[in-house]
């Protein structure tokens, strides 16, 4: 009978544990971690391959942010992929509606439709954005990322770098 | 000092109480069903114009169960605080012809591309979607609509 009740409170216990941390993650804030090169040096400056994972930065990423959908230039985003709505990007706002954005390599200039924001990430050789899949829906973002949390030595916030040189002034 | 102490914890645990509470409505909005008002001529023969409350179900569009013919909420990509409700005329790699909206007699086809899903309004005349602003995102989709609630003579199922 003991083991019964002890069994029951915890899987009590267990429930409520995961229904706060689901309410807190979904709309207060959530933790995490960044794999691959498209955003160094700001996030995972080397990755060691040897190490694989364990060198990954884990992120403090706030959803406040979601109720209004006003967003500013240069702020780091998670958003879910548009090709796939299983996988998540970490990247970096560079337009928004009404910007023109030009690309480096092509010469055209692209207006940015309402309710789109453009997309790129801070190592452009290695980043697949919006300078491939076009401009997002900001209905695709899931949060912004204010700190880096892990690992200790590079905690810190993540300040919002503004990319001149993409926006045309036009 | 006694008596304080036994308030201060009473006020706690009630507290206690009420966040659990809110979090248990929060999961079961976001992650089981919840009521949504939908209105406008968008819908026209299958949902009324004045405003009908429809129940939407949160699963199955992340089992990725969402097929054509279903009625869908989705976070419109012209405005991400709105909600437009729409049916699925196509899922990733299928082809879908449309009229023209405007020029109401030339056909045209388009291939959904990977991840995404083309959504059209029952009233082809007045209806804003994917023949505007091309196919959607799967990742915008927020529910699938599949009970009506109100108004009371139209209670019942949305199915096919």
């Amino acid at each position: 009978m003991a083991t019964h009740n002890f069994l029951w409170s915890f899987t009590k216990n267990c429930f409520t544990f995961g229904l706060i941390g689901l309410t807190i993650s979904d709309r207060y804030a959530s933790i995490v971690p960044v794999r691959g090169m498209s955003m160094s040096p700001t996030f995972n400056p080397k990755t060691n391959s040897f190490l694989g994972s364990m060198s990954d930065d884990y992120l403090l990423v706030e959803k406040f942010c979601l109720e209004k959908y006003k967003f500013s230039h240069g702020d780091v985003i998670i958003f879910r992929s548009p090709g796939n709505h299983k996988e998540k990007h970490v990247k970096r706002i560079i337009g928004l509606p009404g910007d023109w954005v030009g690309s480096p390599s092509s010469y055209d200039v692209v207006k940015i439709p309402n309710g789109h924001c453009w997309v790129e990430g801070d190592n452009p050789s290695s980043s697949m954005d919006s300078r491939s899949f076009g401009p997002i829906p900001l209905g695709l973002v899931r949060g912004r990322v204010t700190h880096i949390v892990w690992p200790p030595q590079r905690i810190g916030a993540v300040e919002g770098k503004i990319r001149e040189d993409r926006l045309s002034s036009s | 000092m006694r008596k304080w102490k036994l308030i201060v914890k009473e006020a706690l645990s009630q507290t206690l109480t009420v966040a659990k509470f809110l979090c248990l409505l929060h999961v079961t909005d976001n992650y089981l069903c919840s009521p949504t008002l939908v209105y406008g001529p968008s819908m026209l023969p299958t949902l009324n114009l004045t405003g009908d409350v429809v129940l939407s179900e949160h699963v199955s569009h992340r089992l990725g169960r969402v097929g054509p013919g279903d009625i869908v909420l989705v976070r419109s990509p012209l405005d991400p605080t709105k909600f437009v409700t729409k049916r699925v005329g196509g899922v990733e790699g299928d082809r879908v012809t449309f009229l023209e909206p405007r020029i109401s007699d030339t056909c045209r086809t388009f291939v959904v591309p990977k991840g995404h899903v083309w959504i059209q309004g029952d009233n082809i005349y007045a209806s804003n979607d994917s023949r505007h602003f091309g196919p959607v995102p799967y990742g915008l989709i927020q529910g699938k609509a599949f009970f009506r609630v109100w108004p009371p003579y139209c209670f019942g199922s949305l199915g096919p």
